[in-house]
């Protein structure tokens, strides 16, 4: 019960925030709509007893990557209006074309369609220690180690090439 | 001893590979004895291994070297019997003297290297046909040599005159290849293999009458081509623009003997086509007169030797047809050796004249070169027919065995005999003009002697040339027991049996010749004005016989001319619109449809993204329809 | 409980809504926002699926997803600000110079 009104709740503040993303004409705006959808996210997760992901979800996704993107706005200045046309002539009408047709066929799949979103799913209901950090920690050291191992480099490489391109050389002159 | 028969081609082989990477390094005469002693090796191998055969009683053998396409019966091998031997002898024999010879001749030339390369390829490449124990091997040295010919006539690349000739020699006798490799062919199918073993032993049973007349008129073809007679002798006066030592060894005594060779090694195959026998006697006579008739009205000392030669050929080719198989094989023999005495002669004469070769503007040479004027006055005898020397046996056995065989043949006993009494003259006429009376040459040149280097190769020759015929006379046949072995098979044609037909026939000959020597000496032996008006005398004949009747000119405008045409109109009617139009044409379409997709790539992401969405829902929605 | 496939079908909308922007908009920034609404989706797909298996690989495969994220979320923006000290614009319509 609860759940399902967590569900909807925060189903109907994700797509919201979606579509203020994509329709809000100052860049800002649409970072706050990222945001609502990052945060309604993070609580469907929670509803799903993935707490550790939730709590990483906010930290990282809301608290730093939002964060980065609303410095870079600040930084490049971009806040002034998009022009209503669009540049490219075809481009709304492919887009059009093909948003009707996943819609259609989505749609048809999932109303006439019968089939198994999961197919091999249990009837066991996760008890609530399922995403707990001791219970994420276990697969991630043991068998995805490697891969652990394989983003930490990654971050570090990320971070040094993000500051590699982005930094200011003062000119002679 | 037949083990070592490989050696009698790999020693000229050796040489002109050696020379060829080496010999620029070598200095001048140098290059021209490594030369000369690879021939000469060759010649004392060939020697060694002729002695079962020159004592008697040996047989034929094959000896297999390589083999190359057994299937089809083309491997290569050497057919070592007295026929190859013998033709191994004179090649090498007579062409270890001109290769000495060139050693002289062509001092100073800048390549000078090269030509001996060149000559010593053309030796292994004759030694190969020779040698040959299957068509398919003869073949490859049929063309080898006809490559070292075009080599060699365009030895001199950088005047005007010697490239054309090459090239027509060359042309002319792939003319005569065409039918040689058709009749190929027809052996071919017929028996399944190319080996002269597979053959001429299932001839008799095998071949139909058509069949082998079929292929002795093909095979005629090429003998034609490469034997330079009608209608395919006009390469063989343009190839003097050779360097001499080059037309006396290719052609005279070797080269331009291939095709006789060829006939003589296909006897078995001519016994079962008469009517080809026919033909072959028919061209030869014919051949003899007409080349005969063009040399009495030549200037140039090398033109009238080279009609000679397509003359003494068609001799030749008289006696093969009339099966006469030693009676031809043995004049091969004695040609080659006043023949080749004649062409180092004349380039005695003509180094001797600073290349002058017009005979008018000769004359009196005998005081300053008398050992050139002895040893080709000796050869002119020979060629004349005059007993005892080599010329007299050999013709005589040939118009001796034409006269034998009767019917059509008698008719070309006739044109031999009177082919004899112009030769006789034309030569006579040669000799006179450029060794006896007045000096008519030109300020600042100075006649004299050869070196030793040429004059002993004359000397050896001369010899030869008085000798040589002592081999087969009708009291000691050496040469036809020698040859016996290798045409068993085969019936041979012979003179007149008995010493009064004998007497009869070879008196006719001998008058004959005698006649021929002594008009020309009447003739010759004057003042300029008085033979210039003899000449004269005869025109509008004499002019036409120096041009040859024209034949050039007339194959020029019936032949040459359309198919120079033909070439034009595949060339610019149908290479250049239609194939290159299809191949521009696929390009262009191509660049087209290129232009046509262009205008996807518009340089935008969003119109990328765009597409690459499209292309994911077409996947999404056909994989989940077929699911 | 709410089944998987709600949940799957709302991530299949924002996914779909995410798409639809990133085709739409010319600011660099927020097509990249775009792009995180759509691994957004992809991420509550994972979780959705993996609470139906009871396989607690799904919210591993989400923690990488994260991070990878975030990465990919900072060399980006450092391009984007490369691109814009170099040519003054945010707006991807002026970088085309691939054009055919």
């Amino acid at each position: 019960m609860a759940e399902a009104l967590l569900f909807v709740t925060m189903g109907l503040v994700a797509l919201a925030g979606a579509v203020t993303v994509v329709i809000a004409r100052n860049p800002v705006h649409s970072a706050m709509g990222l945001l609502g959808t990052l945060l309604s996210m993070a609580v469907l997760y929670v509803s799903q007893l993935a707490h550790l992901v939730a709590a990483v979800q906010v930290i990282v996704y809301a608290g730093a990557v939002l964060t980065l993107f609303l410095f870079v706005i600040m930084l490049i200045g971009v806040d002034e209006e998009e022009r209503r046309e669009d540049a490219l002539p075809h481009q709304r009408r492919i887009v059009a074309v093909l948003s009707g047709v996943i819609i259609l066929f989505a749609g048809g799949l999932i109303l006439f369609g019968n089939f198994e979103w999961v197919p091999a799913a249990t009837s066991t209901i996760p008890s609530a220690t399922n995403g707990t950090v001791s219970a994420i920690a276990e697969p991630l050291f043991t068998d995805w180690v490697l891969a652990f191992e394989a983003t930490a480099l990654l971050l570090t490489i990320g971070a040094a090439g993000a500051i590699a391109l982005a930094h200011y050389r003062r000119r002679e002159g | 001893m037949t083990d070592s028969l490989w050696l009698i081609i790999a020693l000229p082989l050796a040489g002109a590979v050696f020379l060829h990477l080496f010999g620029r390094y070598l200095k001048e005469p140098l290059a021209g004895w490594v030369a000369s002693t690879a021939v000469a090796g060759s010649f004392a191998v060939a020697l060694a291994a002729a002695m079962p055969f020159i004592q008697g009683g040996e047989h034929s053998q094959t000896v297999l070297l390589w083999e190359w396409m057994p299937a089809i019966g083309a491997n290569l091998e050497i057919l070592w019997d007295p026929l190859s031997a013998l033709m191994v002898l004179i090649v090498t024999g007579v062409g270890a003297l001109i290769h000495v010879f060139a050693i002289g001749y062509m001092h100073g030339d800048e390549r000078f290297a090269r030509f001996f390369t060149y000559l010593n390829l053309f030796a292994a490449s004759m030694l190969t046909l020779v040698l040959a124990g299957n068509y398919a091997m003869l073949f490859l040295g049929w063309e080898l040599v006809g490559l070292c010919s075009y080599l060699l006539i365009g030895f001199w690349y950088f005047k005007t005159a010697p490239p054309p000739a090459a090239k027509k020699a060359f042309v002319v006798n792939r003319i005569g290849d065409f039918g040689f490799m058709v009749g190929l062919m027809v052996v071919f199918t017929t028996f399944g293999t190319l080996s002269y073993a597979g053959i001429f032993e299932r001839a008799g049973g095998e071949l139909t009458t058509g069949m082998a007349t079929l292929v002795g008129l093909l095979f005629l073809v090429g003998a034609a081509g490469k034997s330079a007679q009608i209608p395919l002798y006009v390469w063989l006066p343009d190839a003097m623009e050779g360097p001499t030592p080059v037309s006396a060894l290719i052609h005279a005594a070797t080269m331009v003997t291939a095709g006789v060779y060829l006939i003589a090694r296909s006897a078995a195959i001519y016994e079962l086509a008469p009517a080809a026998q026919v033909t072959v006697a028919t061209v030869g006579a014919l051949t003899a007169l007409w080349a005969a008739s063009i040399a009495v009205a030549q200037r140039d000392i090398k033109k009238v030797l080279a009609y000679s030669t397509i003359s003494q050929l068609g001799y030749m080719f008289l006696a093969v047809g009339t099966t006469a198989y030693v009676a031809g094989i043995f004049h091969l023999m004695t040609h080659a050796f006043f023949k080749a005495l004649l062409f180092l002669g004349a380039g005695s004469v003509i180094h001797a004249m600073s290349d002058e070769q017009d005979m008018h503007k000769m004359g009196g040479l005998r005081k300053v070169m008398p050992v050139t004027a002895t040893t080709m006055g000796l050869a002119t005898l020979a060629i004349a027919g005059i007993p005892p020397l080599a010329g007299f046996w050999s013709k005589d056995e040939i118009l001796g065995a034409s006269f034998q065989r009767g019917g059509w043949f008698s008719v070309l006993w006739v044109i031999g005999l009177l082919t004899a009494l112009i030769t006789a003259f034309y030569m006579t006429r040669q000799w006179v003009l450029v060794f006896l009376g007045e000096p008519r040459w030109d300020e600042g040149k100075h006649p004299h002697e050869s070196p030793a280097v040429m004059t002993v190769p004359l000397m050896v020759l001369g010899l030869l040339s008085v000798v040589g015929g002592l081999v087969n006379t009708p009291a000691r046949q050496a040469l036809e027991h020698f040859l016996e072995p290798a045409f068993e098979i085969v019936t041979l044609q012979h003179p007149p049996e008995g010493v009064g037909m004998f007497v009869l026939l070879a008196g006719l000959s001998v008058v004959a010749g005698l006649a021929g020597v002594a008009a020309a000496f009447l003739a010759y032996r004057q003042p300029r004005e008085a033979w210039e008006a003899f000449e004269h005398g005869f025109e509008p004949l004499w002019g036409t016989w120096e041009q040859a009747y024209h034949v050039d000119d007339i194959y020029g405008r019936v032949i040459v001319a359309p198919g120079r045409r033909a070439a034009e109109a595949a060339a610019f009617s149908v290479d250049l619109p239609v194939i290159d139009g299809a191949v521009n044409g696929a390009a262009y379409v191509v660049r087209r449809l290129g232009e046509w997709a262009r205008p996807l790539q518009t340089g935008f992401v969003r119109n990328y993204g765009a597409l690459l969405l499209a292309g994911a829902v077409t996947v999404v929605i056909w994989l989940v329809a077929s699911a | 409980m709410v089944d998987a496939g709600w949940y799957m079908a709302l991530a299949a909308a924002i996914f779909f809504i995410g798409v639809v922007g990133l085709l739409l908009r010319r600011n660099a920034l927020v097509m990249f926002m775009c792009i995180e609404l759509m691994l957004n989706a992809v991420n509550l797909t994972m979780i959705s699926a993996g609470r139906a298996l009871n396989d607690i690989n799904g919210q591993v495969a989400v923690f990488f997803i994260l991070v990878v994220a975030a990465a990919e979320v900072v060399v980006g923006l450092a391009i984007i600000v490369s691109i814009f000290r170099l040519r003054s614009t945010a707006s991807v319509d002026d970088l085309s110079e691939l054009r055919g």
